[in-house]
């Protein structure tokens, strides 16, 4: 078992450090043997960054020592996805042909992080270039669920969530192409927000599926989230599709209604949540409707109403999903070629389109060379019109309702997956099953929306349960805000 | 010969310091391998390229120049293909939404050549293939440069006619900054397609010609796949639509690939490159700043009475234009006086020295200010032509040309005392030639000459010829 009571929260650490009640270095010792120990029972991790974590935290203390002023996340150890590149370290994507892989700069992400005291202590297991929704699909092997060890952890964000949710490190980074930062998020109990497009830097994100793809967090507390992406905000000028959003998370988190609300008062008076009705009822687990009843009525005692909205085209978001971000998929995997980076398999005198040809048949395993050739096909003379077109038109429909459906309302409501963490191996051999319980999530990627999925209410042992709010462009600081609400209450 | 139909594919590398998605230097192809590359180019993980802004308005200043319909929006586009010198294996350009549209470019004759589009695209890198090694290099210093495509309709109808619109579409590139187009620098290649027309009037079946490499060898390789299908079709078989390359040794093109291979590029636009607005106002700022191109430039060659020769060559030329402009501007006589300056006596010392006019006067307007003075003193006749001519030369390497004069003591003498006293030494000394000379009117230039020797070229000559002629009729 890990050390007893591991922090829950980042900012508390960080709080600890800044007064001298602890040191980065301590924190850091402990949170790289809690993950040694959570690595035995769920393998969330690709790597343990133990001597780079140590060197890093030992010259925070000397700072601190020195009188310099304390960051905001001092000393917080967190686990960075394995597809967010960190200099020096092997950054696989959890993709065989990445195995080897040591990127040259890190991530804009991960370095803000850094300069606002965090520590990467470990890079956290998952679905071989983030695809996929279970964590089953990388070459360092599956990761576990902390919740229950035979049951998958969700992805592609696997090992960030059994990182945080099992206790090795108050908060992690990942990636969110379809969900895959909300459905783990959901599997494990914790809370995982994907923001706006364009919110985080994509600067250094090996990419999947470049107009879905989004940084993303998981933590327990929702004021970690907003301190976390205080810190990581900001245009980036390597990033032509980053946005200049302030960093006024934590501000308008401390300042809203829900900061200091107590038994019986309504924090969330006034707020009105649409409760998407396609995303309800049939194809549902009865333990997925239960929980986000009871959480949908949570939020109508803490002031909020609850209102039935309708995106007609929401059933014909997950096709669209697939279509586009495996079309893009293809494009951004050409690179893999044994050429420059990446695992070469073959020699010289074997000529160019034999070592590609090997080298990618070596270095990518099925579900990756499943998305390259659907996207393949789907961007091919002939078929581009019938199937990546088609699929756009998809995509702009679908944004476009979500749009009406906030003429409405202010936040939408819909359950994060349809069901709870599945055995695994359970859908390991049918990708349509897998790719079904990305059905809610996708919406928010599709449409460039923030969202978050908070833990829905479970009975006590029960496994559990996520409920997605999504809100309208840039409106993720309300989804904190709703977050800490629930927290509270 | 028949009638041919030819379009134009030309390349030509952007002029900028930096490359199209990143910051590295794109000026240095010509370096040690990989010395200009970083995550974005090399194509690696998590790289994202940001667009060059200086690229696109250079882009646009050309589509502008070539009168082309520019868009309010643009995109970038992913083109797939996998070969070794695109390290993403798919090329960063343009598709549906190129910088400029439906443009035109007249020739010196006047007929104006449709432009189909230009778009701005990466370069790609270097394949070196070593001499029997079971391996090839790759240099990445070009990959991710900026390189403007223009794409013109089958207007062009022979071979000289191609020549003259490329050297044409280079000075328009030039003279407004977009491209040095210098192909023997890489900066402007050229694919060409050419068909023959059908005794119906359709066009008949299109061979493509790749990487023709100078404006020569476009001429050439026109010649020879026009007389190679005319053979064709005289002796009864089809011309077969194909790729061909042209041998530069062998002076003809042969086969690369034949079109049922043909690439499917799946386009699709660049996610990581938003599409980008392009303002009328900063579309209309970019106009506003137009140079004078070319085609006016010669008009207003032409008008100041200049040789067509002449007006054509400063035109195409944005440095010796401005070296033109500026000496004019500075100096108190005729255009034609600067321009046979220039054309003969300047081009023939840089020809000499195998130079530029661009690597001796890197500033124009200062070389132009000692160009007007020198011309101001042979014009006033403060010295001779003679004298200008020789010290052009200090002049071309920097020197003040008065201060020349005054060091060398070239100020014409037109004192007829000086003057008189070394007419009367040199007909002393060549009294064979004064003695033909009253014979022969003609042979007082021979007289002439010597005396002009004499003074080391400052002797006025009119003067020296009136004083000799009236010295041999005095003698008579």
């Amino acid at each position: 078992m890990p050390a007893a009571d591991p922090p829950r929260r980042a900012t508390d650490v960080a709080a600890a450090v800044a007064d001298g009640r602890t040191s980065a270095r301590a924190e850091v010792d402990a949170a790289l043997a809690r993950a040694d120990a959570l690595q035995a029972t769920t393998n969330a991790f690709t790597d343990l960054l133990g001597e780079r974590a140590r060197a890093a935290a030992d010259a925070l203390d000397a700072r601190l020592a020195a009188g310099e002023a304390a960051p905001p996340l001092a000393g917080v150890p967190i686990a960075v996805k394995a597809n967010l590149a960190v200099a020096g370290v092997r950054t696989s994507a959890g993709a065989a042909i990445l195995r080897d892989y040591v990127p040259p700069e890190t991530a804009t992400v991960v370095a803000r992080l850094e300069a606002a005291g965090a520590i990467p202590i470990a890079m956290a297991n998952l679905d071989a270039f983030g695809m996929g929704s279970s964590s089953e699909a990388s070459v360092h092997g599956p990761v576990r669920n902390p919740v229950d060890p035979a049951r998958v952890a969700g992805g592609s964000s696997g090992g960030s969530a059994a990182a945080v949710a099992g206790g090795a490190v108050p908060l992690a980074v990942g990636t969110d192409t379809g969900g895959s930062v909300r459905q783990p998020a959901a599997f494990t109990g914790v809370l995982g927000v994907k923001p706006t497009y364009g919110t985080l830097s994509r600067s250094g994100v090996i990419a999947y599926a470049s107009s879905l793809d989004q940084v993303g967090l998981l933590a327990h507390d929702a004021n970690d989230l907003a301190v976390a992406l205080d810190a990581m905000v900001g245009r980036d000028p390597r990033d032509a599709t980053s946005l200049d959003v302030p960093a006024v998370f934590a501000r308008d988190l401390r300042t809203s209604p829900a900061a200091d609300a107590g038994a019986g008062d309504a924090p969330l008076a006034g707020l009105r949540v649409g409760r998407v009705v396609e995303t309800f009822g049939e194809g549902n687990a009865a333990e997925v409707e239960a929980a986000t009843a009871a959480t949908l009525a949570r939020l109508e005692v803490l002031g909020a109403e609850v209102r039935d909205v309708a995106v007609p085209a929401a059933p014909a978001a997950l096709a669209a999903y697939y279509l586009i971000a495996s079309a893009e998929a293809s494009s951004n995997l050409a690179r893999y070629d044994g050429t420059i980076a990446g695992v070469r398999v073959g020699e010289d005198g074997d000529g160019q389109v034999a070592v590609t040809t090997a080298s990618r048949g070596a270095g990518f395993g099925r579900e990756v060379r499943r998305r390259i050739l659907m996207g393949t096909f789907a961007l091919s003379a002939g078929h581009v019109d019938a199937w990546y077109a088609r699929a756009l038109q998809v995509r702009r429909k679908v944004s476009d309702d979500l749009t009406a459906a906030f003429g409405h309302v202010d936040l939408l409501a819909t359950p994060t997956a349809p069901g709870v963490a599945y055995p695994l191996g359970a859908r390991v051999d049918d990708p349509l099953a897998m790719y079904l319980g990305d059905a809610d999530t996708v919406l928010a990627n599709l449409a460039g929306l923030g969202a978050i999925s908070v833990p829905a209410d479970v009975p006590g042992g029960a496994l559990p349960v996520g409920l997605q709010l999504l809100a309208p462009p840039l409106g993720d600081g309300r989804l904190l805000q709703v977050a800490a609400a629930l927290q509270r209450a | 010969m028949p009638d041919a139909v030819i379009g134009l594919e030309i390349h030509l590398a952007v002029r900028t310091r930096s490359k199209m998605f990143c910051s590295c230097d794109a000026t240095g192809f010509g370096d040690a391998p990989n010395q200009h590359v970083c995550p974005v180019c090399m194509g690696l993980a998590g790289a994202l390229p940001v667009a060059n802004r200086e690229a696109i308005d250079r882009t646009l200043r050309f589509a502008l120049a070539l009168d082309c319909t520019v868009p309010q929006r643009t995109q970038f586009h992913r083109k797939h293909y996998v070969y070794p010198d695109a390290p993403k294996n798919y090329q960063i350009s343009q598709y549906d939404q190129p910088l400029g549209e439906h443009g035109a470019l007249a020739l010196p004759g006047g007929r104006r050549i449709g432009i189909t589009r230009v778009h701005l695209e990466e370069d790609a890198g270097r394949l070196v293939h070593p001499p029997y090694a079971d391996h090839s290099l790759l240099d990445l210093n070009r990959a991710g440069a900026p390189l403007m495509e223009m794409v013109t309709e089958p207007d062009l109808r022979t071979p000289e006619e191609a020549r003259a619109f490329l050297a044409e579409v280079r000075a328009v590139a030039r003279a407004v900054g977009a491209s040095d187009a210098s192909p023997e620098e890489g900066k402007m290649r050229a694919d060409v397609n050419v068909s023959l027309r059908r005794p119906d009037g359709s066009f008949g079946t299109k061979v493509e010609v790749k990487n023709v490499n100078s404006f020569r060898s476009v001429e050439a390789a026109l010649h020879h796949e026009i007389q190679r299908q005319t053979r064709l079709l005289e002796d009864g078989f089809e011309v077969v639509q194909e790729t061909r390359g042209w041998n530069e040794g062998g002076q003809k093109t042969v086969p690369q690939r034949s079109k049922e291979a043909a690439a499917d590029y799946r386009y699709m636009p660049d996610p990581d490159l938003p599409a980008i607005d392009l303002p009328v106002a900063h579309v209309d700022a970019l106009r506003a700043a137009m140079p004078e191109l070319p085609a006016a430039k010669r008009a207003r060659y032409a008008a100041l009475g200049l040789e067509p020769d002449a007006a054509a060559q400063f035109a195409a030329d944005v440095h010796a234009s401005a070296v033109f402009d500026a000496t004019c501007a500075a100096f108190d006589g005729p255009p034609t006086t600067v321009a046979n300056w220039l054309a003969s006596e300047v081009a023939g010392r840089l020809r000499a020295r195998e130079t530029t006019l661009e690597a001796v006067a890197p500033d124009p307007a200062a070389f132009a200010a000692r160009l007007a003075d020198l011309l101001a003193l042979v014009h006033d006749r403060t010295i001779s032509a003679t004298a200008g001519k020789e010290i052009l030369d200090a002049v071309l390497d920097g020197a003040d040309p008065a201060r020349v004069v005054d060091e060398r003591g070239l100020a014409r003498v037109a004192d007829e005392g000086a003057l008189r006293a070394l007419v009367e030494t040199v007909m002393a000394e060549h009294p064979d030639v004064v003695a033909s000379a009253k014979v022969e009117p003609k042979a007082v230039n021979a007289l002439l000459g010597r005396v002009m020797k004499a003074s080391g070229g400052a002797a006025d000559a009119q003067v020296v010829r009136r004083l000799l002629e009236a010295a041999l009729a005095d003698d008579a």
